[in-house]
């Protein structure tokens, strides 16, 4: 019996509005497509009528999980097309952040994990150590979610004596619990059955689907911007690019947990050699004219910004592409030949962010399938149109 | 006097009131433990600690709007809920903790009432998935094939671990079971390996991780339920948690000793015995995590039913050295 199942726009697997058609045949599924555009927020048109500075907060509200990647991201381009070098101390804060919010996200990932695939005792654990790091963070920077640390020409608070003290103490907590988490995660005999050989991406799809990150990794493929391409503090820190050969879920658990504990070692070492000096220099009001691309390696993968300036205070074009829009194409390849029971952790395994990723909208005619392109005042006239036209509901009735 | 006495008996203790509390808390009790061994508080709120949690969702779910799809199959869907609670509630009077005389075999409690209650304990997961079949929505209909596919895995070693104490017992009596291994305690020792079989495939009988396949909501959302709303919702919870005490009180009269001691020690008997079961029950589902229904079937045949025939040999065995 073949029939399609739909798994969003709205499903409890999924937090954000993605829509996923399955077709099965019983349990396995046979086809996949996927459709995007649910959540499309117009942040780079929205770009363009700010002005640099305020562009960074903009930015940083792309996303809820890695904010501080595509603020960082951003501000690395306007850095480079103001052609500003950043003070070591406010480097090596910059990127401290970053490694935290890379540890906050892989924790929640890991415990997101454990939930689809319904070991809620692992998803408890790791998410009360995430407040750890949580906590790490808005004694740094004052804020939990968006740390709005960043400016550009460095970062906007000092950290003191006490703070290393504490983040030291912070990172030795969790070192301990992530090894746990690692005995846990590869050994739970329960656990690894579901994620063992599910999702299967070989080396050379990851590679000719261009795939980004943890999943990419956990192929075999040794992709990561902090090595190949170190930018700003990551050459001169001492860590491994973690990589795993199963190129399965149980890979992407395994590269997660590890990246993890580089990650503490990471923020040891930046923590320890904190440079003195100042934390900002300057920057002008307005770029040059020019264009400038950034890569950063996200907790997702790797995150792209294209900015072009025409000078003004303004850019006259900011392009995101974030990490899970790169890992769309393998996400289908993964899911092909899987049990429906196997759908919420291969998707989960990339890690979506989907919000993130929503960059353009489609409108498509629900009875033919016919695609249009309509302006946005046509669209608030229908939605008018349309409510007036509705029937009237009626009022729910107290049962006793 | 005796219609009286039978009516409180259907109505009261140990019928559907007492089940009632009863099971609501139990579930309490299993809400509360699974929640400590993931380091989290439980149910604090309604009642001394939490303890009207249950009750206060049961009553809640009462309220709440009842809705019946378009599509569904009307009768069943409706008829369906309470048909399951019925079973459970008839099984639960089964249990050879109330209204039974070892002498006098009566309508509670008659050579036979093990396979009976086996069989009572089976008809909810039909009844779950005709009610699945019935809503018609897809996630349902997904969710009520696992539950059968599930069925074909786990029956068959709990059947074999279940009825070979009995076998050792000589007796298909749940109350003589029991008498039979007060009187010898020590060869309670020789049913362990069943005791393990038995709580597994009790687990995956009631639907809880790591067998919580049919209703995994981050598969299929709802699975069995996902149609299922209001009042209709209340009582298959309900049934969930009477088929809870049920197995667990199965178990523990099979394997644990029964209940003995007469009306009261026997009930604390069948207190602290069901409260063990279940905390084994909430333990496994708190270290586990959900496995494929592919999974449930080669464990069930690979591996359970093979230990549950290694349990039937050795009562055979000890049976033949006793007499």
């Amino acid at each position: 019996m073949s029939f399609e199942i739909p798994i969003g726009p709205q499903h409890p697997a999924l937090k954000e509005p993605i829509s996923l058609r399955m077709t099965v045949d019983g349990e396995v599924i046979t086809g996949v497509d996927i459709r995007l555009g649910y959540n499309h927020r117009g942040v780079e048109k929205l770009a363009e009528q700010k002005t640099w500075i305020q562009n960074i907060y903009l930015t940083e509200r792309i996303c809820g999980i890695c904010s501080h990647s595509h603020a960082t991201c951003y501000v690395q381009a306007v850095e480079k097309l103001m052609e500003l070098l950043p003070p070591r101390r406010g480097l090596y804060i910059r990127y401290l952040v970053s490694e935290l919010e890379r540890v906050h996200s892989h924790l929640l990932w890991l415990g997101v994990a454990g939930h689809e695939a319904g070991f809620d005792s692992f998803f408890m654990y790791t998410w009360r150590d995430r407040e750890i790091v949580m906590d790490l963070l808005e004694m740094i920077s004052g804020n939990r979610v968006h740390y709005a640390i960043n400016t550009i020409g460095g970062v906007r608070r000092d950290i003191d004596e006490g703070q290393k003290a504490k983040i030291l103490e912070g990172v030795a907590t969790l070192r301990k619990r992530s090894e746990y988490y690692f005995a846990i995660g590869a050994n739970e005999p329960s656990f690894v059955a579901r994620i063992a050989g599910v999702g299967m991406l070989s080396k050379e799809q990851a590679v000719s689907l261009c795939a980004v990150g943890p999943v990419a990794r956990a192929s075999g493929v040794a992709r990561d911007v902090r090595k190949e391409d170190p930018y700003a503090v990551y050459d001169e820190l001492d860590f491994e690019l973690c990589t795993a050969d199963s190129c399965d879920v149980l890979g992407r658990v395994v590269v997660r947990v590890k990246e993890l504990l580089e990650s503490y070692k990471m923020i040891e070492q930046m923590v320890r050699n904190l440079p003195d000096g100042d934390i900002a220099v300057k920057a002008p009001r307005k770029a040059k004219p020019g264009e400038a691309v950034s890569r950063y390696e996200a907790p997702r993968g790797e995150n792209i910004h294209y900015v072009k300036s025409s000078g003004a205070d303004k850019p006259e074009r900011l392009k995101v592409r974030a990490p899970t829009l790169g890992n769309y194409p393998a996400t289908i390849e993964m899911l092909k030949k899987g049990f429906i029971a196997d759908i919420p952790l291969i998707f989960a395994a990339i890690d979506p962010c989907i919000c993130c990723a929503e960059r353009a909208v489609t409108l498509v005619d629900a009875a033919n399938g016919a695609e249009s392109i309509v302006r946005m005042s046509e669209l608030r006239r229908r939605a008018l149109a349309r409510a007036k036209n509705a029937p009237v509901k009626g009022n729910a009735v107290w049962p006793f | 006097m005796a219609v009286l006495r039978n009516l409180l008996y259907l109505l009261v203790y140990p019928g559907i009131l007492f089940l009632f509390v009863y099971s609501t808390f139990c579930e309490w009790y299993d809400r509360k433990v699974f929640a400590r061994l993931q380091n989290r508080m439980g149910p604090t709120h309604t009642g001394k600690f939490g303890l009207l949690q249950p009750i206060a969702d049961f009553f809640k779910l009462m309220a709440k709007e009842d809705i019946v799809p378009e599509a569904a199959d009307k009768g069943l869907f409706n008829a369906l809920p309470a048909v399951g609670l019925a079973v459970v509630s008839t099984a639960a009077l089964l249990l050879p903790v109330w209204n039974f005389d070892l002498g006098q075999p009566g309508w509670t409690s008659f050579s036979g009432d093990i396979i009976v209650m086996l069989y009572l304990l089976s008809l909810p997961t039909l009844i779950l998935f005709l009610a699945a079949w019935s809503s018609t929505s897809l996630f349902s209909t997904i969710g009520g094939a696992r539950v059968l596919t599930m069925l074909f895995g786990y029956e068959v070693p709990l059947f074999l671990s279940v009825l070979s104490p009995a076998l050792l017992a000589d007796s298909w009596r749940l109350a003589e079971i029991a008498a039979f291994y007060q009187k010898r305690p020590i060869l309670l020792l020789a049913n362990v390996l069943g005791f393990l079989v038995a709580l597994v495939a009790v687990q995956a009988k009631l639907e809880r991780t790591p067998f919580d396949i049919p209703d995994a909501e981050t598969e299929i959302v709802g699975g069995t339920f996902t149609e299922y709303s209001g009042k209709k919702l209340a009582l298959f919870r309900l049934t969930f948690d009477i088929e809870t005490v049920v197995a667990s009180g199965l178990l523990a009269a099979v394997f644990l000793g029964g209940f003995p001691g007469g009306a009261i020690v026997g009930f604390l008997h069948f207190v602290v015995k069901t409260l063990f079961v279940i905390f084994l029950l909430s333990c496994i589902r708190a270290m586990s995590s959900r496995i494929r229904v592919d999974q449930v079937i080669a464990l069930s045949w690979k591996v359970l039913a093979p230990l549950a025939l290694v349990q039937l040999l050795v009562s055979i065995l000890l049976k033949g050295l006793l007499s």
